[in-house]
């Protein structure tokens, strides 16, 4: 392997690559699953609770999801550590903005604004890149509700739904299966003609709303998760949506709120036996 | 002694000034527009030195053009717009301040209201209805003051900023024989009427 050009960021190897930014998106590979769904009516994030030790502390906040300002949010996999500092940034970045013009930054310009500061890493300083992708959740007047991902090399690009972190691809090829298509059809025929009429809808009228969401977000969840039963105490569901006075709500669902879901998704697949 | 104000109708903003370019006992110049575009749909009536009228009114515009530029189109609302300003004048306040005056009037294109701004150079800001800088205040505000109202029209903007004009003329010392009136709402920017071109050279 092209060995030698391993340890500098800032070189290039032979094959055109940056070795250390693709070390650094591997290091996220080993992180808790995190996946994003972009509703109609909002954006959810549903993260895996890696518990490394019964003797931990419980928790009092989140490790994966964070508010970066009233209209944004995000999930983060990857090195806590390294996350902090640019969750840091981004709740700079989004201040400074609103002290700058008294509005909300429109969530692209924050996405990139992390992105870009990611990117120095990659280019100046010799330093290591940060070790953490991010998924990110944000409301503003200009395009709605959106997601987007981030990698360490400081790519960033806007979702529909995604996943990262462990068994990221086993989650994104369910979801380009499962996201938008009709369900609960039992008559096969059927749902072949109604998944013909969705794909000339347009893509609005297939996307979901956060109810169901969340019941995807979680099956994808399940996909990716080594254990065979789900339970609220595996996995954390974040949801942003709008309150009635047009304020973003970001919402960490309770333990109860999440076994709800679960169960909801149990009853859709109990009555068609084994699938 | 510039004259620099405006009025807000549904729909839109007036905003006028006279046209001297005048320092101590010399006139420069009659035809001087002292209403710049700072966007597609916002305008900045400002009031003071030339040299700082120029440089303040281009240094915001640009700005604003950069973020168009560097945001895939998008446009700061005149809120925004008028914060940003604030914020520069606060910030140069105390290294080097700009003695400008300032009337922004804009049209936000995403909620499709009108918005007016007052702000002077120690870098206050208020959002009102109408409004005057300099010593057309102490004529222009009562005219306004028991004129407006809400849900006017264009034309009723107008005829206000006219009788303001006229006023002006009759009762200020100072005589600006001509005033540059232009006009902020969904179609943009646009001049009404001028005294004396601007374009003449």
């Amino acid at each position: 392997m092209a060995r030698r050009y391993d340890s500098s960021t800032t070189t290039f190897s032979p094959e055109g690559r940056l070795h250390q930014v693709e070390y650094a998106i591997e290091a996220i590979n080993n992180a808790g699953t995190c996946v994003g769904i972009l509703a109609k009516d909002g954006v959810v994030m549903a993260s895996e609770k890696k518990v490394t030790s019964s003797l931990l502390a419980p928790a009092k906040s989140s490790e994966k999801t964070y508010k970066l300002c009233q209209h944004a949010a995000c999930n983060v996999a990857g090195l806590t550590a390294d996350a902090n500092i640019l969750i840091d940034q981004a709740r700079l970045r989004a201040g400074r903005y609103a002290y700058q013009y008294c509005e909300a930054i429109p969530v692209e310009q924050l996405v990139e604004h992390v992105c870009n500061y990611k990117q120095a890493y990659t280019q100046y300083g010799g330093l290591r890149p940060f070790g953490v992708a991010f998924l990110f959740a944000g409301y503003d007047t200009h395009y709605g509700f959106q997601l987007y991902q981030s990698d360490p090399s400081g790519n960033y690009s806007g979702w529909k739904a995604t996943v990262i972190g462990a068994n990221n691809q086993a989650g994104k090829s369910f979801l380009k299966n499962e996201y938008g298509a009709k369900k609960e059809d039992e008559d096969e025929k059927m749902k072949g003609e109604e998944e013909e009429k969705s794909a000339e809808e347009a893509p609005e009228a297939s996307m979901p709303d956060v109810q169901e969401a969340l019941r995807l977000a979680v099956k994808v969840l399940n996909k990716t998760m080594d254990a065979t039963a789900s339970s609220p105490d595996k996995m954390e569901l974040f949801c942003m949506t709008l309150d009635d006075d047009g304020e973003c709500s970001h919402k960490i669902l309770s333990a109860d709120e999440a076994q709800k879901v679960i169960d909801e998704i149990e009853a859709e697949t109990a009555p068609s036996g084994d699938s | 002694m510039d004259t620099v104000f405006g009025v807000e109708f549904d729909g839109g903003v007036i905003l006028a000034s006279d046209q001297t370019n005048a320092r101590s006992i010399l006139t420069y110049q009659t035809n001087l527009d002292k209403i710049t575009e700072l966007s597609s749909h916002s305008a900045m009536g400002i009031s003071g030195p030339n040299a700082d009228l120029v440089n303040f009114s281009e240094y915001i515009s640009k700005n604003l053009a950069l973020y168009e530029l560097s945001n895939d189109g998008l446009k700061l609302s005149p809120h925004a717009q008028a914060n940003f300003c604030r914020g520069e004048l606060a910030t140069a306040l105390r290294k080097g301040p700009y003695q400008v005056n300032i009337m922004l009037g804009g049209y936000d294109t995403v909620k499709g209201e009108a918005s007016l701004y007052w702000m002077d150079y120690l870098a206050a800001l208020a959002k009102v209805n109408y409004g005057a800088q300099g010593y057309a205040s102490s004529f222009c505000l009562s005219i306004m003051d028991r004129d407006w109202k809400e849900g006017l029209t264009c034309d009723e903007a107008v005829g206000i900023v006219e009788k303001c004009i006229k006023e002006l003329q009759v009762r200020f010392l100072i005589a600006q024989p001509n005033f540059i009136i232009k006009v902020v709402d969904k179609d943009g920017v646009r001049t009404l009427k001028f005294g004396a071109d601007p374009a003449d050279n």
